[in-house]
């Protein structure tokens, strides 16, 4: 059984292969040779799983050994796979979601002629996300995460004619090099630790290193997580990569590529239970972006940059619970499972709605859409009821039990943690009720607003194929489309239900994380009524703002803190003035200085020794041969006077 | 104490003939008539097959846990002088021949248009024979400074391809340039004369250092220098080791380079032509890094460990300041020059690392960056050949008329930025856990690097090969079948050994274990025994 594992990873890089290196023979099916690999992997995923609810809970870890990586001295990298409740939840989530996403982009991306390069990137965006997932130690772990960063960038950069998307390409990459060179120092940590960065070895050692270095360790990998998952002070990328076309948005920068920095704390927990500090400093990471991402949320009219806030948010939650031990890894997990699942049906909703309004994004120029597209409308506002946490829905189980977990740290900081989530859990349901009523309810505002206009290029050139000019006629997306969001609207009513009967979740998987049960100060119900308290408060203020009142189509000027959060809270204008121009003017001046000064100094060094300067003028009129000659001549002069030497 | 014993190779003489045939091969080539140009490109590429296929010989011969020097040759030559015709090869030097008899055929290859003749040039011109007569030379005298364990032998061939490399630089450049022919032509001349000077300066210092050391030696051969030095037999002053160290260290760093003697590099790899440009970096340029670990770590190995902090600090002065450099480069070829001075930055840091993971590592970043660089630079020169400019700016939009090539360019960037899963990786994350194993905070410093390089790539693809597309690039020809065959087994390369490095390592490990033994140093342990 455990040499399918393989195989996981292994479809969908032969897709990837075959569909990058096989040429425009395979235009006409290879969106279809990549569905079905995808499809595979889940199938082969599906009987994994099977295998496993077959066996006991401590048992059901396999592991596979291919062959030895990296043999240098004590530095032994294999290639190795290890696949446990953890991985497993992660392999159905990502094959599963996957193959959904796939299916829709055969839809998305009909008119697109680079579409199998498309479904290519998918691909390996797959298999790297898996290896991610089943690698048995960092470094390898560190090929899925590189490889992860590679897909996202190729996909974000999709349409790179585009110059914003290209940009925003590298600035995901960029940023994320500053997370890997965390993940870098954390396995060297790791390897002069403890000689070894194999997850068995290190984190079943952990109690006999000392709390300073675990600290530094957890740090590291924190940073790295922070990359990957677009954690504050790292957070800059995720907006921008929404250029990239929005079945990649919902696959990877929604449902799987950006909740790895989770999985990377998850996976170590032993190394941050045993460091306190690095827990604070990660739930407070974790409590800074889900507000941070909330109120950038508030701000954005761009449908998909306001859904991209709020997977900041949402993540930001499970980076919180991460930070708060076992109190809180199941939850974070299960967090990371519904999410995955109401934000890509969301985000695919609003590639569904955008693909029927010639690819416009902003939601000012949306409105009464509910008529014109009814499957759109239901599935994405199960998503909504979701992920805002409305009773019985899969996101009310599972940020409920974070927002406890949150308050049942205990002490200040527990009321602190615990206050932060209740209000992000408010600023949810406002950011999601205005995006809902902006785009399905109220006036047409569409109506006589040609899209699209020629100076702004539409963010899908997709558009190009299908009149962009004219004014809109909303349609329904055909079947390819809609039935992955149907799916994915039935996991986000039920997935949050169907793991909390009898604390299934926490059961299956305490053995790899542990799992302690936290008491809050105050009961369950209490959190449990508070969040409900403050969802009604949220969603009504947004009714208020946008449902009651027209909404105007030219976003007004708005106070001082709108207009920072439409400009992500300024964090972007300090990146430019203190990383883009100050690094302008280092390098500009570098190479200023390289060319005069080092080459000067050096050059006139040599010269001054060997008084070579009138030779160089002479050799650059053409008298290369004298120079030659006069150096072979100096080294016969020396060969002689050795000889001499020696001959004395 | 491993025997130092020489075995000498009574039969067949491997190391001799593979070194030989390039240069019979390059003697054949330049007497190939004048109006046999395709002759004699054909007959160098065969030639530079041959090799390889020795090349791929000797691999298979050497035994990695063999003798430290296997397949050995040793013949008087100047009795007077002690100086001996002495070959011999260790696990690195097997790895840097099959590097560089890998790379000639795709050198040859890529530049098989680059010395054509122009229509200005007399009838008695023949400049292509001579072109790929030199790349032959160069290849010969390389694979004889690998073998060389007789140190004024190596000296030699260490001098001597500066010739054959001085002509390729100042007498083969860019088919077309911004400036116009004049200009390029004085250019290439400068940047040939400023290769032969700092090399030759380098390379006299060394000189000194080589009959310094005979003077108090009284022997040239490499292996009873070295096992006087172990037994005891030879003490030398403290003040004579460091001095000799320098002078061998200097031609070594020039070669390499190592900041601040590098500025040649730019020069010189801007001006020649890519294949040319890939010959000296990818190729001469180890003989610098290789001959640090064989001549300064074995002969002078007090001296080594005293010099080692500047060294440290001068290579990761190397890696951070070439990094930044290449941000700000407008010239493509100049971008990948200053990208390879990071890189030796990199190499050099692992040697003077002292650990195993460093200078295997080390090597293995030899090996890897000659391929890497050879991808980037090769595809560099294809598109610079299409559009006639070297400046970054006069590109854009490339992606969308001739993907392959950017596809194939994305790679090679991707290569030189250390993707995990392709081969630098390895080395890299090799030599930087094997810094930080001893010297944590600058193998943190260094750790910037690999942002820096991701910086300086990207900005380079992005500026070359996406955005709108300019009307000067819109009917570029995506990649030929020539240049695809130069291409494509490079990238296959380097998948396979970011996978699967062991083929590498098995050799070079057990060559490492002498250096590090000559350099009397243990690896750091880890602070806890960890759990199986």
């Amino acid at each position: 059984m455990e040499n399918l594992i393989a195989l996981l990873v292994a479809a969908p890089l032969l897709g990837a292969a075959v569909l990058l290196c096989g040429g425009r023979r395979l235009d006409a099916v290879g969106h279809w040779i990549g569905t079905v690999l995808a499809a595979v992997s889940f199938v082969i995923g599906i009987v994994l799983f099977a295998d496993m609810l077959g066996k006991g809970p401590e048992e059901r870890t396999l592991t596979q050994h291919l062959f030895t990586w990296i043999p240098v001295g004590d530095f032994q990298a294999e290639i190795g796979f290890q696949l446990d409740q953890l991985s497993m939840t992660f392999v159905l989530l990502i094959s599963g979601v996957g193959s959904l996403i796939h299916l829709y982009s055969v839809g998305y991306m009909e008119h697109d002629e680079r579409r199998r390069r498309f479904f290519g990137y998918l691909n390996l965006f797959l298999a790297a996300m898996l290896l991610l997932v089943l690698a048995d130690n960092y470094l390898l772990l560190y090929v899925g995460w590189e490889g992860v960063g590679l897909a996202s960038y190729l996909l974000i950069g999709f349409w790179q004619h585009k110059p914003s998307a290209a940009t925003a390409a590298k600035k995901a990459f960029l940023v994320n090099r500053v997370g890997d060179m965390g993940l870098s120092i954390a396995i060297m940590l790791m390897f002069t630790t403890f000689g070894t960065f194999a997850f068995g070895p290190v984190l079943a050692s952990t109690g006999d290193a000392s709390e300073g270095m675990l600290t530094a360790i957890g740090l590291m990998l924190l940073l790295a997580a922070c990359g990957k998952s677009a954690q504050v002070p790292l957070q800059s990328w995720l907006g921008d990569a929404m250029e990239g076309p929005t079945p990649v948005s919902a696959l990877i920068h929604a449902a799987t590529m950006v909740t790895a920095g989770v999985y990377l704390i998850v996976r170590s927990a032993d190394i941050f239970n045993a460091s306190p500090d690095a827990q604070l400093v990660t739930t407070v990471v974790g409590a800074v972006t889900l507000l941070f991402g909330a109120i950038v949320g508030c701000a954005k009219d761009d449908i998909k940059k306001a859904l991209a806030g709020s997977t900041m948010s949402q993540i930001g939650y499970m980076v919180l619970a991460a930070g708060l031990g076992p109190i809180g890894y199941v939850f974070a997990i299960m967090h990371l499972v519904t999410h995955g699942f109401f934000k890509a049906g969301l985000f695919l909703g609003a590639g569904s709605v955008m693909h029927g309004m010639n690819d416009e994004v902003d939601m000012r120029k949306y409105g009464g859409l509910r008529k014109y597209m009814p499957i759109t409308f239901v599935t994405f506002g199960l998503g909504y009821l979701a992920i805002i946490g409305f009773p019985g829905l899969s996101g009310f189980f599972s940020k409920d039990k974070i927002i406890e977990a949150a308050f049942a740290k205990g002490g200040t900081e527990g009321w602190i943690l615990g206050s932060v989530a209740l209000l992000g859990a408010a600023i949810t349901a406002y950011y999601m009720t205005r995006v809902m009523l902006m785009t399905f309810f109220g006036e047409e505002r569409w109506r006589n607003q040609p899209t699209a206009s020629p100076d702004e290029p539409s963010a899908e050139p997709a558009a190009e194929h299908h009149g962009a000019h004219a004014e809109p006629h909303p349609h329904e997306s055909p079947k390819v489309m809609t039935i992955p969001m149907i799916v994915l609207a039935v996991g986000s009513v039920f997935a949050g239900g169907f793991f909390s009967i009898g604390n299934r979740f926490e059961h299956w998987l305490e053995p790899v994380t542990g799992y302690k049960h936290g008491n809050p100060p105050v009961s369950a119900l209490t959190v449990t009524l508070s969040t409900m308290v403050v969802l009604v408060i949220g969603a009504g203020i947004a009714y208020a703002q946008y449902g009651r009142r027209p909404v105007p189509v030219v976003a007004p000027r708005g106070s001082l803190l709108t207009r920072a959060a439409r400009r992500d809270l300024l964090q972007d204008d300090f990146n430019h003035v203190v990383l883009v121009r100050g690094g302008e003017h280092l390098t500009r001046s570098l190479v200023y200085v390289d060319h005069t000064l080092v080459d000067g100094v050096v050059n006139g060094t040599a010269a001054s020794v060997g008084g070579l300067s009138g030779r160089l003028r002479r050799l650059q009129n053409g008298y290369a041969r004298s120079y030659a000659v006069s150096m072979f001549g100096g080294a016969a002069i020396l060969i002689a006077a050795t000889l001499l030497m020696r001959g004395v | 104490m491993t025997t130092m014993s020489q075995v000498v190779n009574a039969g067949f003489p491997l190391l001799t003939v593979t070194a030989g045939l390039p240069a019979v091969g390059a003697i054949a080539t330049a007497a190939v008539p004048a109006a046999r140009r395709t002759a004699a490109k054909w007959l160098a590429l065969l030639v530079s097959l041959a090799t390889l296929v020795l090349a791929v010989v000797i691999l298979v011969r050497f035994e990695p846990g063999g003798d430290r020097y296997q397949l050995n040759e040793s013949h008087a030559w100047i009795a007077d002088f002690g100086v001996r015709y002495e070959l011999g090869v260790d696990g690195i030097a097997v790895a840097l021949i099959a590097l560089t008899a890998l790379l000639i055929p795709f050198v040859i290859l890529a530049g098989w248009h680059d010395a054509d003749p122009l229509e200005t040039k007399s009838s008695r011109w023949r400049p292509t024979q001579g072109f790929f007569a030199l790349i032959l030379a160069v290849e010969a005298m390389v694979i004889l400074s690998f073998e060389a364990t007789d140190v004024f032998l190596f000296y030699i061939f260490f001098e001597a391809m500066l010739i054959p490399m001085y002509f390729l630089i100042g007498g083969f450049g860019d088919r077309a340039h911004q400036h116009g022919d004049k200009a390029a032509a004085t250019q290439r001349s400068y940047a040939a004369v400023k290769f032969l000077l700092y090399n030759l300066v380098g390379g006299l210092i060394m000189l000194a250092a080589v009959i310094g050391l005979y003077v108090v030696a009284g022997t040239f051969s490499l292996s009873e220098i070295a096992d006087a030095r172990a037994s005891g037999n030879l003490d030398m002053a403290t003040g004579t080791e460091r001095w000799l160290f320098l002078g061998f260290f200097f031609a070594f760093a020039v070669k390499a380079p190592l900041w601040p003697l590098h500025t040649w590099l730019p020069n010189a790899m801007g001006e020649a032509t890519a294949p040319v440009a890939v010959l000296i970096t990818a190729v001469v340029d180890k003989v610098g890094t290789f001959a640090m670990l064989r001549f300064c770590l074995q002969l002078f190995p007090e001296a080594s460990k005293w010099a080692t902090p500047v060294i440290l600090v001068l290579a990761l002065i190397s890696i951070i300041y070439g990094a930044l450099l290449a941000v700000g480069q407008r010239d493509i070829k100049r971008l990948v020059a200053y990208a390879s001075i990071s890189h030796f930055g990199f190499i050099i840091m692992g040697i003077f690392a002292m650990t195993t993971q460093g200078q295997s590592g080390a090597t293995l970043y030899m090996v890897n960056h000659g391929i890497s660089t050879a991808a980037l630079m090769l595809v560099a020169g294809f598109l610079i050949s299409r559009r006639g400019s070297r400046l970054i700016a006069d590109y854009g939009g490339v992606q969308k008329v001739a993907p392959v090539l950017a596809g194939t360019f994305l790679i090679g960037g991707l290569a030189t930025l250390s993707l995990p899963g392709l081969a630098p990786f390895v080395s890299e994350f090799l030599v930087l856990v094997g810094t930080f194993a001893r010297y944590p905070v600058i193998g943190i410093i260094a750790t910037f690097g690999i942002v820096l390089a991701a910086l300086y790539t990207l900005v380079l693809y992005q500026r070359t090969m996406t955005g709108p597309v300019k009307a000067e690039v819109a009917e570029m020809p995506d990649l030929k079948l020539r240049e695809l065959v130069v291409v494509a087994p490079l990238i296959a390369l380097l998948i396979f050994l970011g996978v699967y490095p062991k083929p590498v390592t098995d050799i070079v490990n057990p060559a490492v274990q002498h250096t590090m033994s000559d350099v009397q140093q243990k690896d750091p342990q880890p602070d806890v025994e960890a759990a199986k």
